[in-house]
């Protein structure tokens, strides 16, 4: 037990927390921005994986760690438009045209490796760039702190930055007031003359590139390869660290840093004698634990103020 | 007739026909003067809305055209009508609950500074159009915690912001309180005397006697001519709608009650705001009675009613429906109790409004033998038989029980909740705001059918915010103000409106041993 604690408590689990919680905090901001507009985008998943393939391959290519992310970037945001036309202009339904994206994801990328990298599971042929690694100056030299929050990959930093970008457009600019209004409301909306179907484009491109900066960390930071199914349900924890952060940016933030918390604990307890596919089960456990309180507790809410009265509380 | 040479804007031989082959309206003629109050009056599905909604862009006619000041127009969509200063406040409000009045306001045409949105300046605007007008409103409130009468002002305060000057209003009284309503009677003067002109939809004549200068009166898609309000009475106008004298009066025997059926005690229930809604109340209601609920809306008579149901949850109290306590019955076992609901809000609790008709009359009944065939299948000629019958029996305009329920009118809508409600061989109906907005015809149907079942030995709890209604329909009235039962008035029909009035707004209140009459044994 005593083991147990001291790995929680070491500098090294705080720094382990925010690097896996990188990529779930941006498809949870990416789920949030087609939350808002009323979309529900379950693709998530699948662009990240598309890429964090096409960082790896660009990034190869050319040389250049940034290009690679450009690139990747680039994909993402046009995997959302492509759910945008799906469901807004084909009409289909978006969760299934999401489900169809998710599959040709894994399908899809396997291909490509194998055509590119000449393998069915790792890209570690190519020559892939990583994005750099960041050391704040005075940050890095204080103890205890220091290691946790110095060192980080470029990335990280600007996941925990967009939560802030994300908070000022939505609630403090034009575009961030019409997708809110279109996703409550959408014929109120409509009524006004914004255009619903614009509007939800413009948010699942967002979404869309959110997911591409998480993929291109997968690949370009988290690891420096890219591997068959590598994202293993982030996009999915997520749409649930989405749900429970009460859909809002601080919350999805909180929420990441949570199932963070539970990933970095899976690896960390490797280290200790207990099996395997136990600790790795625990951050999808965590997502299914954390989903069931969070309804539980919404519900009992109401039921409280009730009784809280009934026992002569004054209200 | 009449037809005056200044008209601002007049709608020629306007034809309309839905792609389910309802033809809604047919070769009509609608003018308005400027500087004029129009009321636009006629039975649910009368096709008032799809003229308005033709004049607005949301529809498009088959034939006939539009003129603005002489010259011809067309209305492709709202904005254009909007760039042609033309406003509507629809029937449903167009409002996003979770944004501040201010953000609603501007939405669409949102004030910038750089690239953020300058809320400062949109509160401003508010402020001053809400001077200007003379329509109250704080801009910085959300609108989900305003209530309608306000919800109202900001959609008049949005099209009179993008310039309407010609102004529809859709039903606009039809969710009001009859203070609001006088409130808004007064917006609306204060706005023609300021050279807007208005069209105002109603059902209620006499609205439209108080408030309008011409009325035009629509029947079953046609017009049947424009009056001057002030030639006309409001028998005219009524017999104009409907083809046939209405009367507005229900006509029924003295009550003989019996057993209570429910019974309410001590009952106390607490709102989302922490607030006693209902603050220890008691009363019966007994078989072959109709106890009205008089009040202001918003003294406690929804959380009443969601507890009564089991929609809504209660702190204390116990509430017994045929002598049994409902406190852990499902929603379906209160219903399965003999109780029937017809809530105030149709669309959301009465019907499915995507499904037929048929599904909708259906939705408590499904799992009865007489519907299933075994345990799979449904007994699809016996839905079709009793639909059928139901669709007859309650006049239900539409053109199959297939229908969606959707597309009826209002009044239509309502007799299909209706209709479910009633045929389910009730003991106790509760009935919250049954004929509020829909036309005459269906009301005077529905407050018949109450009657009856009335005198068939049902006991009914009669919640309306329609003082016409609750003093002539109800046996017995009781008085809510602040949640609490003000007085109990054991024949509706010896107290005066004024004296009612005292008890609503909670300026007299009887003395408990008064109250207590209301609990019988
Ligand atoms: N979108 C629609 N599609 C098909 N039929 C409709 C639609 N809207 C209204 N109707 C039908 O057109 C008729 C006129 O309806 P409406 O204009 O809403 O009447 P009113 O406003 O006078 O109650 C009704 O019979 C109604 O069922
Ligand atoms: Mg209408």
């Amino acid at each position: 037990m005593s083991a147990f604690f001291d790995i929680i408590f070491s500098s090294h689990f705080g720094y382990s927390v925010l690097r896996v919680s990188t990529p779930i905090l941006f498809a949870a901001l990416g789920a949030l921005i087609s939350d808002k507009a009323g979309v529900i985008n379950i693709a998530l998943e699948g662009i990240m994986l598309i890429s964090a393939l096409t960082g790896v391959i660009f990034s190869a290519i050319t040389g250049s760690a940034f290009f690679g992310l450009f690139m990747a970037v680039l994909f993402g945001g046009l995997v959302g438009l492509s759910l945008g036309y799906f469901s807004l202009n084909l009409k289909t339904n978006v969760i299934l045209a999401a489900v169809a994206i998710n599959l040709i994801a894994i399908g899809g990328t396997v291909f490509i490796l194998y055509l590119v990298a000449g393998d069915k599971g790792i890209s570690s042929s190519l020559a892939s760039k990583v994005l750099p690694k960041i050391n704040i100056p005075l940050l890095q030299n204080i103890p205890g702190i220091g290691p946790i929050f110095s060192g980080h990959n470029v990335l990280t930093y600007l996941a925990f930055l967009s939560v802030l970008f994300i908070w000022f457009f939505l609630y403090k600019t034009p575009l961030g007031l019409r997708i809110r209004a279109v996703g409550e409301n959408e014929h109120a909306a409509d009524s006004v003359g914004i255009s619903v179907v614009k509007t939800r484009y413009i948010a699942l491109t967002i979404s869309g590139i959110l997911a591409g900066f998480g993929g291109a960390y997968m690949s370009m930071g988290y690891v420096s390869w890219f591997s068959r199914d590598m994202v293993a349900g982030r996009g999915f924890i997520a749409l649930a660290a989405e749900a429970m952060g009460g859909a809002t940016p601080i919350g999805c933030m909180l929420t990441s840093l949570l199932f963070g918390f539970f990933d970095a604990l899976a690896n960390s307890l490797q280290l200790l004698k207990i099996p395997y596919e136990f600790v790795s089960m625990l951050p999808y456990v965590a997502t299914v634990v954390g989903l069931v309180i969070y309804t539980i507790r919404k519900t009992e809410k109401i039921r409280r103020i009730q009784e809280k009265a009934a026992e002569g509380g004054n209200a | 007739m009449t037809d005056e040479p200044d008209a601002i804007l007049r709608m020629e031989n306007i034809t309309k026909i839905y792609p389910n082959g309802i033809m809604a309206n047919k070769g009509v003629n609608f003018s308005i003067a400027a500087g004029e109050i129009h009321g636009l009056v006629g039975e649910n599905g009368a096709g008032k809305t799809t003229l308005m909604q033709i004049l607005f862009g949301l529809n498009h006619p088959e034939e006939g055209k539009i003129l603005l000041e002489g010259k011809e127009i067309t209305i492709a969509n709202p904005n254009a009508a909007i760039a042609h200063g033309i406003g509507m406040v629809h029937q449903h409000f167009m409002l996003v609950p979770s944004l501040s009045v201010a953000e609603n306001l501007v939405l669409g045409v949102e004030p910038r500074k750089g690239v953020s949105l300058d809320l400062p300046e949109a509160i401003r605007t508010t402020e001053a159009l809400s001077k200007k007008f003379n329509l109250k409103v704080d801009p910085r409130s959300a609108i989900r915690d305003l209530p309608v009468g306000t919800k109202q002002k900001v959609e008049i305060l949005k099209a009179l912001h993008r310039g309407a000057r010609i102004l529809i209003l859709d039903e606009p009284t039809a969710v009001l309180t009859p203070q609001e309503t006088d409130e808004l009677f007064d917006e609306l003067k204060l706005l023609k005397d300021q050279g807007n002109t208005i069209i105002f939809i109603s059902h209620k004549l006499n609205e439209i006697k108080a408030l309008c200068d011409r009325v035009t009166v629509m029947r079953a898609g046609k017009s049947q001519g424009v009056f001057a309000v002030a030639d006309v009475t409001e028998q005219d106008i009524s017999r104009l709608m409907v083809g046939r004298d209405v009367i507005l009066r229900v006509e029924k025997s003295v009550a003989k009650p019996k057993k209570p059926v429910l019974k309410v005690q001590d009952l106390m229930v607490v709102n989302r705001f922490r607030k006693k809604a209902v603050d220890d109340i008691s009363f019966t209601v007994r078989q072959g009675e109709i106890l009205g609920i008089a009040g202001v809306e918003g003294n406690g008579q929804r959380e009443l009613v969601e507890a009564l149901t089991g929609l809504g949850l209660y702190a204390s109290g116990d509430i017994s429906i045929g002598g049994k306590d409902i406190k852990k019955l499902s929603i379906r076992g209160i219903r399965d109790l003999g109780t029937s609901h017809i809530p105030e809000d149709r669309m959301t609790y009465g019907c499915a409004a995507d499904l037929s008709i048929e599904m909708n009359l259906l939705s408590y009944t499904h799992d009865h033998p007489e519907y299933n065939k075994n345990y799979f299948l449904m007994d699809i000629n016996a839905i079709n038989e009793v639909s059928n019958k139901l669709v007859e029996e309650y006049r239900i305009l539409c053109s199959s029980p297939q229908q969606e329920v959707r597309r009826l009118s209002g009044g239509n809508i309502q007799k299909v909740v209706v209709a479910r409600e009633f045929s389910s061989n009730p003991k106790l109906i509760i009935s919250d705001q049954p004929t509020r907005g829909i036309d005459v015809g269906a009301t005077e149907f529905i407050r018949k059918r109450l009657v009856t079942l009335r005198d068939e030995g049902c006991a009914v709890l009669l919640v309306s915010a329609d003082l016409n209604e609750v003093m002539e329909l109800s046996d017995s009235l009781i008085v809510m103000y602040g949640g609490k039962i003000t007085a109990y008035i054991e024949d509706a029909s010896s107290i005066s409106e004024e004296a009612l009035g005292l008890y609503m707004l909670g300026l007299e209140s009887q003395g408990p041993e008064e109250i207590r009459r209301v609990c019988h044994d």
